[in-house]
Order: C-alpha cells, then structure tokens, then sequence
C-alpha cells in the first residue's frame, strides 16, 4: 500500500501545471491525487468539469483543461482525479470493478462537496465511469462530454482488436504490468509524437511494476464475455445513457486503433442529440492530438448564448415532387448516351423505378434518417436511387471517386452510413476498407462476387421487392437531412456536407429561377452535380458520351449528339470538360449546337479565353459562369459579356449574387483574421459571406468547424477572401487559409498570380508565403512553357520579369516547377499549401520534392 | 551634439559610422588600433584590451557604440576571448566610471543561431554555450555581459546585431565573394535557395544611429538588423558578381559534401600550422546552404527605425562604386 501523494515538481512543470492545482484528498481510508483549479479562480465559476482519464494515462491529460477553464471570463472550475491505483492516488493492491469505481467516484465528490452544475468529461475507459456517475447524479449533472470511449461491448461483439490482445490469459500481466509495454504503446498512439517532457510525465507514476499494477487490474476489468463481474454494471450504463436528456459532446480522434469508427455509432446512436466532431487526423489521445479543451469551452459557451433567430420559412415543394407528378408522362426524363449502351427513359418508368425502390429500400428495412452512401456514376441508376432516398427519407452520402481511394474512405467513414450501394469497383472498396455494415449492388457483379464482398442484395432486387409493398410510404420531414455532400477538399481532408430536405429544394429554386430552366428547357449535363438536378427541375435531361470522373474525355462530337437527342438549349459543362470540347472541335457540330440559348461553366475559375472559344461553337448561346461551393451551390453569377467589360482586377470577378442570395464581406484585421462583422463596403478584403435559403444546413460531425462558418447569424463562411467592387460584383481574391501576412500587411495570392501569369513564358504561377505568419515572405513559384530541369531558383531574367509584373510587393524568391500541383476533383484549383510546405522547405536549404 | 566614441572605426562599418556621425555635428572620438582615416574624428590609437587607451578614449564621453572585434571564421579561441569578451567587459567598466550614459553594443545574430535554418526569427537570446564558432561564442558572451551591465538609471545598454553587412569595400562578404569568384573557386552550395536576408552598410548605420537615440523603454534588449530583403543566396552571389564585374558562379556543390568538407577543413586548420583562413569552414558552409532571415517587426517599431536603401539600390551603388574603382588610376 502507497498512500496518495503530489507529483514532483519537474512533472508538474513539464505539463504547465500550477502546483496550486495539485492536492492530495483523503476519502475514507483511501487517498486520491486531483487537479483541481479551483484554488486559481478569480470569480465564481459558471460549474464544474468532473473529468476522469482512462487507463493508462492519469490526470496530467486534461491539464490544458484544467488551465483554460480558469480563465477570467465565466470561469469554469475543473477537477481531474486520478483514479485509485492509477496516477498518483493510492496504490490500494486492490481489484476494482467498474461499479467499485463508480461508486468510488462519487464517495470523492461527496467528500469534495461538489454542487451542481457539473458536466462530466471522460476519455478512453474513464468515459464509461464519469458516465456511471453521470447516471448516478442527476441533480448535479448539466451535461457529458466523452472522448474515444465506449460505453458498450455487446455480449455478441468482440472486444477491440488492440484489447482482444491485451486481454488474452498469459499476455495480460506481461504486456501491462511486469513491462510498460501497454503504457508504451498507449503512448506511441499520439500524433504528432508526444514531446519527451509530456511523454515522460505520462510514465512518471509508472515507473515500477508495483505502480503498474493497476493498469493490468484496469485492463483486466473490462468485460470481455457475458459472464465477467463488471458485465452488470456496464449494461446499466450503456442502457442507461439512452435515457440522458442533458446536453453532450462527443469529440473524436479517428485514428484510433483501440476505439474505431463503430464505436463513435454506437455512441451517436445512444446519444442522438450529441454535438459530434472529429479532430481529422487526430487518434486515441485525442486530447492530446488537437484542442480539446478550447473544442470542450466553446461548447460551453455555445450553451449559454441564445440560438441565432431563423429566416421566415418559404413554402417547401420536395425536390422529388416532379417526378410523383408525371408518373403517368410518356415523355423523355432522360436520355443516357453511352454508345451502344446508351438508354433513354420516360419520366413515367423514372417515377416507378424510384418509387419501386424506395418501396424495397424500406421494405429492406431501411428506415428514414438511415445514411445510404451512393457509389454509382452519374446516370439513370444514380437519378432514380437518389430520389428514391430522398422520396424514402433516407439520407444520401454522396461522394465523388475525384477525391481519391484514401479520401473516399476518409469521407464515407466519416458519414457513418449503415447501407452502400454501389458498382462492383465500389464494393469491393466498400468490404475491403469497411464503409458501411450493408453492401447493396448498383449493378451485375460477377460470379460469386457477390458472396464473397457479402453484398446482401442489388438495385433490381430491391425493386422487385418494393414492386410487391404496398406499404403507405410517408414523405420525410423537410428539416429532416436529406444529403451529405463533400468538400472538394483542397484546404484540408474533404468535409462532410449535411442538406436538408427543404434547403436542396431551395437550391433547385435558385437554379430554376436564375437560368430559367424548366419543362421548356431541356439541358445537356456534363458536370456531375446537375447531372442530378434534370429531373427535379422537370427538365429533360441528357448525358453525354464520356467518363464523368474524367471531364477531358468529353469531345465536342459528343456534345454535339446529346444537345441534338433532346433538343437541348441549355448546356453545363465543367471548364475541364469545357476545355476539352474546344480543343476538339472541327466545325461539324455548329449545325447540332446552334440551338444551345444558354451554356455554364463552373466548378473551378473559367478562364475568359476558354469562354470565347466556347461560345464561338454557341454562336447562338449566353455563356454564364455560376460561383458557388459545396456549402453553397449557387452564389453569384456572370456573363461572358459581363466579364469583358469588367476587364483585369485583383482577384477573379464572380459576378452579382444571384436573385435570394446575400453576400457580404467580412474584412481582414492586420493578422489576416476575418474579425470583421458582415459588411458590403466596395474596395474592403475579408472573408466571403453568404446567406441563401439553400446553404447547407451544417458540417457532418464536425461541430467545431460549423460553429466558426455559421458565427456571424444568418451567414456562411465560405474560406474564400474577395472583395466588393463599386457596382455589387464579388472579386474572388483566393482562399482564406493561403492568405499572406508580411511585415508590410496582408497579401492575397489569385491577383498576384494572374499578374505574374502574364509574363512572357509563363503558364501558371502560385503565390505563396514562407516564414511566420505576421513576417511571411512572399514567394511567387512558376510553371513555365520550356521547363529546363535547371536550377529551382528562377534565372536573374525571368525573376526580374516577375517581380516587375508584382511591383508593389517583396517578392523574396521566384522558383521554377515542371508542374504545380492541382486539387484531385477539378484538376485547376493549384494546390497552394503544398506548394507553400514545398517552398518552405527548399528555401530553407532543404532538398524536396513538390 | 553628443559626446561619441566609436570603437573599431577601422571597418567599413564603424568607419561610415564614424563619418556620419561626424556630419550629424557630432564630438566623434575614435578607438582601434591604427587611424580611422575618418575626417573630423579624434582617434585614439590603441586595443580595447589595453586599460590605458581606453581609459582615455572613454573620458568626458555621454555615448559609446562598440563595434570593435576579433572577427574571422577560424583561430585561437583564447584570442577571440581577449578582444570580443574582455575588450567588452573593460569598456564596460571603464564607460560606466567615466560616468558614460548610453552604450550601443553591435553584436551579431549569430549569436544566438545554434546551426538550424532561421526563417523569420526574432532576436533570440545570446547563447555562448551553442553558438557556432568562436566569434560567435565570444560574441554571445560579449552580448550577455553587455545587456547585464544595463541599468535604467545610470547606465543603457541596447544591443544591436546587424545581418550580413556589406557595401563599397566591404573586405568581409563582397571582398571574399569577388575574390573567388575571380579565381573560379565561388561554389554554389546546394540548390542555392536558401533564403539570406544581408544588410547594405548605410541601413546598418542608420540602424546603430536609431539605437543611440533610442527611447528608453528600447533599451536592455537585442535586436536583429537587416534590409528585410532575404533572398536565395544563389541569386544573392549573383547579384554581387554583376555589381563587382566578375563571373556568375555556376558550378554547384551538394550542401551536405560541403558542410562535411568544411570540418574537415576546419580541423586541418586548427591543428597544422597552415595559413591564412580555410577555403571552407563548416560554419561558413551553414550560412550558405541554409536559410538566415528574421523577423524585422520588432526592431523596426523598437528604434523607429526602416532600411532607407534597397538591395536593389545598394546594388546599384556598388556597381557605380566599382565603376569608379576601375577608372580612378593606380595608387
């Protein structure tokens, strides 16, 4: 037996502890080691933080908890015990089981004398007890927050794998007591590795066997089989937390080994009106990975502030409302080129094939607000799923093989969908790197192939099944979420975009009433997300011939066949697809597109130069190029005729908001940061703001990264930096994060870059900064048309030319590239921050590769 | 007018120091071992090591600045420790006896630089211990015994390290640059890019004129001096070349070759009796191939001070320099 004692001087200051935080409290017979900042607060504490750490780390992990919470303004006081045989409290050479545990808990905050409000924090095995003592406290408990933790382990799940190892008979004492390999390997699992202090802090109240003991006790209690002592107890939590109605946070390190995607849905679904967000990137010491207390405060705060007051509602008409409504329509809703595979089908088999599958999709057991992830091209299979989905209630997760294997998974295991329905490529993806418990086919799977990725039905079975229902089908809510979009990602890891119901039917209204189109308006769609749209506009839609993962596969040819198979007069293209109509035109399909009256480009900035040759193959159209994002699809607009007028600028020139859209700027303070509150002054540069009726209605579990976009009430911010000119157009200046701060102010890179890719020789150029931020040096890298493979530091020539074109700002260095790097989806946004860590590096002195 | 004494007036630095202070209406003494050859100055000829000499450079003065040093890559520590550590600390004690109000002490920011790249730094503390080098170990030492000997009532200490002086006959960087240049023997190291940010001689001046006048609250600290225009030292070199009228360099050598051949070198030079200074020190080799920029802000808002001449300019007026140079007849 070691009685309770306070950690030596050296641990304390390796943590920035204050000594005064650090106590030793006698309950009973037994000693507890705390933190507590109770002793440094000014003021009266809004309440407590009663945070309990899993095994095997100790109370050291919530220390930055523990100092932000003594903050001057609503101050919240925080206590982090270390549990009995862990940390420094008392090695008692007692077995404690979870309800030991929990009960001891609360003999320790009766001892504290802890009043109400508290809210519990717990990671690891130490968010099953603070939750145990959530339950047991009602009167005192004002909410939970719970980091990579579990709360269940049903009789018929195994164990995590990590554990099923830790647990096995024989390696149990070994791998946890008698060598610190638990310890260490618990460690190791910090990214970005733990800094030698903090490491060393972590393993101070573990340096002998004996002082290890009750890690393997801890290890040793979780219940691995039904009939384990500590089985009762858990299932009473893990039931029991069904039952809390009191606010929760539940915050994520996805990288986690030990406590995987499924565990963060077990919890969601116990907890369904949990705020969630995933630190991307961050792992099993999530709290030591990325901000958790600052995440843990602004959560706090958010409960405190009043809820922004929403827009009146317009009158909601379902985006799948169309399609119901010609069921009995013989005409085309769309027609599918693909050469001899090519299909066309009425709106009349649409509407039956989307219902029939909505029938079966439910008849399947699919139920409304289930995530149904969508791994099928664009094309009729996609249209009638999609509406089936949302006629069901369903919520699509819609995400795109431009964001590549690894951010595909990334994106779809983020979403957590219970049911992928997809082509074969997709499902083998889908088993392999486990997107989702249900594997439904989108089409024919070779033989056996089915069995083996455990697909459980396909698209034509499920419509046979829905054709027998006769089930009396309700349509969704329309606040209920519809869809989950993606980011394309070029700022960070693709991020989860949440729709509702009523706000995608507000993006069809926007679109319908900017372009006009409608039932008079048949549309070829070459650009995935409108490919989609066709049929909710009423529109007959075709698609062309062509890869629609591959925009540059589209030929003028077979543009030219889909505008004639429907009579089309709108067209929308991506620039890359725009790109590669022009570059493979030869004049024999001016006669099919003459009858074009509108074309769009957008996806990404279209080039004036790639406007003109494309309407010189619409003589007979107006080009428009749309501005808009995930978040947002449709902000502002301009055309082609508008874009000469406006001429060169600083920045690329969106256009005016389109007819229900707001845009405001929030300007940039001296450090680059968006402090300024939504304004239309002309000239000023900050953040782009939007307000619409169809902005997303949230990030998807990304809590923290919906509270910074919707701050201002009513407003979106959408990353991007521009401006206002004087007559309301919006000037696109580049992306928030690729902002440059030097010491003679704030710099934005596309209009610098548009300057120096018009010097002689050069094909495109990246602005970027090195250095810190406040005292960034500005560094111009360049693609030229004859890239030598010569030094990477551009000849005295060509710099000075550069800079010439960028007088005005210090440009430190000018580099040449074979190639600058571009975003995955659309293959034209450059790659800004990594040409900028590349930079950073080389000029550094540095050997790297871009 | 002030009471000056600028020591080590013999360098292209404290000689334009010296010269400007002159023309500001200055009392301007100087001190260093041979004539200043600065018009209008008072020199005292002697080393800063030598109790007499500067006992009498100090006397009825209000300001120093203290540029004089054992500068040089390579040599006797000991030596280095005489002049930079013990020539500081007998001014010190000599400036505060004779009731002296102001010292600038111009140091440099290698003291503070342990052999990492700096992009953007501040001005870190000195530290005698890692610094690379014996000018620079002394150097810190120099640093730490200055700023400690500052006290807000009697006596200011303000250190002031400029980056990479150079100018018209400037002998430390163009004179070394031009000089292997000419004989081929001017390696790029590495890729060339790393970014170094170097100090025109005239900005440097203003910079220790600033310092002298500094508002109180200024002094006690260090502070870095550059132009605040880094670039890659490839382009740097060049830069030098065309204003000097002698070859570009072109031959490259890997970064990591050359850091190894210059301890290499460095132990040769030790240990044999070979003179001179090495082709090459490991040190040397660190400034070249990796990056020497920093953070400007600090300093520019502390002495209210800004670099009045460009590189761009400072370029130019060593070219014209040069010009004059080949046109005026033999001496």
């Amino acid at each position: 037996m070691t009685a309770a004692s306070t950690p030596p001087a050296d641990v304390l200051a390796a943590g920035g502890i204050d000594p005064r935080w650090s106590r030793v409290v006698q309950v009973g017979s037994r000693s507890w080691h705390l933190l507590d900042n109770g002793p440094s607060l000014d003021a009266g504490p809004v309440g407590t933080l009663l945070c309990v750490h899993g095994n095997p780390t100790w109370s050291f992990l919530w220390r930055r908890l523990v100092a932000a919470g003594a903050r001057s303004e609503r101050p919240w006081r925080v206590i982090a015990v270390d549990q009995l045989e862990m940390g420094f409290s008392e090695r008692t050479g007692e077995q404690h089981r979870l309800a030991d545990r929990v009960a001891e808990l609360g003999a320790l905050t009766d001892e504290l004398g802890l009043a109400g409000p508290v809210v519990t924090v717990g990671h690891d095995w130490g968010g099953v007890v603070s939750l145990g003592w959530a339950l047991d406290h009602p009167d005192l408990l004002a909410g939970v927050v719970l980091t990579n933790t579990a709360v269940h382990q049903g009789a018929e799940d195994p164990l995590p794998a990590a554990l099923r190892v830790a647990t096995a008979p024989g390696v149990l004492p070994v791998g946890t007591v008698t060598t610190p390999a638990f310890l260490e390997t618990t460690l190791a699992l910090a990214h970005p590795r733990l800094e030698a202090p903090v490491a060393d802090a972590f393993r101070a109240p573990y340096r002998t066997a004996e002082r290890r003991a009750g890690i393997g006790g801890f290890v040793a209690d979780i219940p691995a089989g039904p009939d384990h002592p500590s089985r009762p107890e858990l299932d009473r939590i893990g039931e029991g937390v069904r039952s809390l109605d009191v606010p929760a946070l539940l915050l994520w390190g996805p990288r986690d080994p030990v406590f995987s995607a499924r565990y963060l849905r077990d919890l969601r679904a116990r907890l369904p009106h949990a705020d969630v967000h995933r630190f991307e990137g961050a792992g099993h010491l999530v709290v030591e990975d990325a901000d958790v207390a600052g995440a843990v405060l602004r959560w706090l705060d958010a409960r405190d502030d009043p809820a922004p007051t929403t827009a009146p509602l317009e009158p909601f008409r379902a985006l799948g409302a169309t399609l119901v409504e010609r069921a009995a329509d013989q005409g085309t809703a769309l027609i599918e080129l693909a050469g001899p595979r090519s299909r066309r089908v009425t709106w009349a088999a649409l509407a039956a094939r989307t219902d029939q599958l909505a029938r079966g999709l439910a008849a399947s057991g699919v139920r409304p607000g289930d995530r149904v992830a969508l791994l099928v091209p664009p094309g009729a299979d996609l249209t009638a799923v999609l509406y089936a989905c949302l006629r069901l209630g369903a919520v699509v997760v819609v995400a795109d093989a431009g964001l590549g294997v690894q951010g595909l998974t990334r994106a779809v295991r983020a979403a957590e969908p219970s049911v992928v329905i997809g082509i074969e490529r997709a499902l083998v993806a889908a088993r392999w790197l486990r997107w989702a418990p249900t594997l439904v086919s989108a089409g024919p799977l070779r033989a056996g192939v089915a069995k083996a990725l455990g697909v459980s039905t396909s698209l034509d079975a499920l419509a046979a099944l829905g054709r027998e229902s006769t089930v009396d089908l309700p349509w969704p809510d329309a606040d209920a979420d519809a869809a989950i979009l993606f980011t394309s990602g070029s700022t960070g890891p693709a991020k989860g975009v949440a729709y509702t119901h009523r706000r995608l039917a507000a993006m069809r209204d926007v679109v319908a009433r900017t372009y006009g189109i409608g039932p008079d308006s048949p549309l070829v769609a070459a650009f995935a997300p409108f490919v989609l749209l066709g049929p909710a506009l009423g529109a007959t839609s075709a698609s062309p011939d062509m890869d629609v993962t591959a925009p540059g596969t589209l030929t003028a040819r077979a543009l030219a066949e889909a505008v004639r198979a429907i009579d089309a007069s709108v067209v929308f293209a991506s620039p890359a697809a725009l790109r590669s109509v022009v570059r493979s035109a030869d004049g024999s399909e001016l006669a099919d597109l003459a009858g074009v009256r509108l074309f769009l480009s957008a996806g990404a900035p279209v080039g004036v130069d790639l406007l003109e040759a494309a309407a010189a193959l619409m003589p007979g159209a107006e080009a428009h190029t749309p501005y808009g994002m995930t978040e947002a699809l449709v902000v502002a607009d301009i055309s082609l005729d508008e874009l000469r007028t406006v001429g060169a600028g600083d920045g690329v020139c969106v256009g005016r908001p389109v007819p229900g859209v707001r845009v405001a700027v929030s300007a940039l303070d001296a450090d680059g940061e968006p402090t300024g509150a939504p304004a239309h002054v002309a000239g000023v540069t900050g953040e782009v703001l939007v307000g619409a009726a169809h902005v997303k209605e949230r990030y998807d579990g990304l809590w923290l990264t919906q509270q910074e976009s919707a701050r201002d009430a009513g407003w979106h911010r959408t990353g991007d930096v521009g401006h206002l000119d004087d007559d309301g157009r919006l000037w696109i200046e580049g992306r928030l994060a690729h902002v440059l701060v030097t010491a003679d102010g704030v710099r934005t890179p596309v209009g610098l870059e548009q300057r120096a890719q018009g010097v002689a020789g050069v094909v495109s150029a990246a602005v970027v900064g090195v250095g810190p931020r406040g005292a960034q040096q500005v560094v111009v890298v360049v693609q030229p048309e004859v890239f030598s493979h010569g030094p990477v530091v551009a000849e005295p020539e060509l710099a000075a030319a550069v800079r010439g074109a960028l007088v005005g700002t210090d440009v430190a260095a000018v580099l040449v590239v074979e190639q600058l790097p571009t975003d995955v989806r659309h293959n034209s946004k450059i790659d800004r921050s990594r040409v900028a860590a590349w930079a950073e590096r080389v000029l550094s002195g540095d050997r790297a590769r871009l | 007018m002030t009471r000056v004494l600028v020591t080590g007036a013999s360098g292209m630095l404290g000689r334009t120091l010296a010269e400007r202070l002159v023309a500001d209406g200055h009392d301007v003494r100087t001190l260093q071992r041979g004539p200043s050859r600065v018009t209008g100055a008072h020199d005292v000829a002697g080393s800063v090591t030598d109790p007499g000499a500067v006992r009498a450079a100090v006397h009825d003065r209000e300001a120093i600045v203290h540029l004089a040093a054992k500068v040089g890559i390579t040599g006797p520590l000991a030596e280095f420790e005489a002049v930079n550590v013990g020539g500081t600390r007998l001014l010190l004690d000599e400036a505060r006896a004779a009731g002296v109000r102001r010292f600038v002490h111009v140091s440099s920011p290698s003291v503070a630089h342990v052999g990492r790249s700096l992009a953007g730094a501040g001005a870190g503390p000195a530290d005698p211990e890692h610094a690379r080098g014996p000018y620079a170990r002394t150097k810190a030492a120099a640093e730490l015994l200055a700023l400690a000997a500052d006290d807000p009532d009697v006596f200011r200490v303000i250190a002031v390290r400029p980056h990479v002086v150079w100018g018209p006959g400037d002998t430390q960087l163009v004179g070394r640059v031009v000089d292997r240049a000419r004989a081929g023997r001017l390696p790029v190291l590495g890729q060339g890019a790393a970014l170094i940010d170097t100090t025109y001689v005239d900005n440097a001046v203003d910079a220790l004129v600033a310092a002298l006048h500094a508002r109180a609250s200024a002094f006690g600290e260090a502070y870095v001096v550059t132009n605040g225009e880094p670039r890659p030292v490839v382009e740097l070199l060049a830069g030098i070349c065309a204003a000097s009228g002698v070859p570009l360099p072109r031959r490259h050598v890997p970064a990591a070759l050359a850091r190894g051949a210059g301890s290499v070198l460095d132990v040769a030079w030790r240990t044999l009796p070979l003179p001179g200074e090495p082709p090459l020190t490991r040190f040397v080799a660190e400034q070249l191939s990796t990056a020497h920029w920093f953070d400007q802000r600090r300093t520019r808002e502390a002495l209210g001070w800004v670099p009045r001449v460009s590189l761009d300019e400072g370029l130019a007026r060593l070219a014209g320099w040069t010009a004059r140079q080949a046109s005026a007849p033999a001496p």
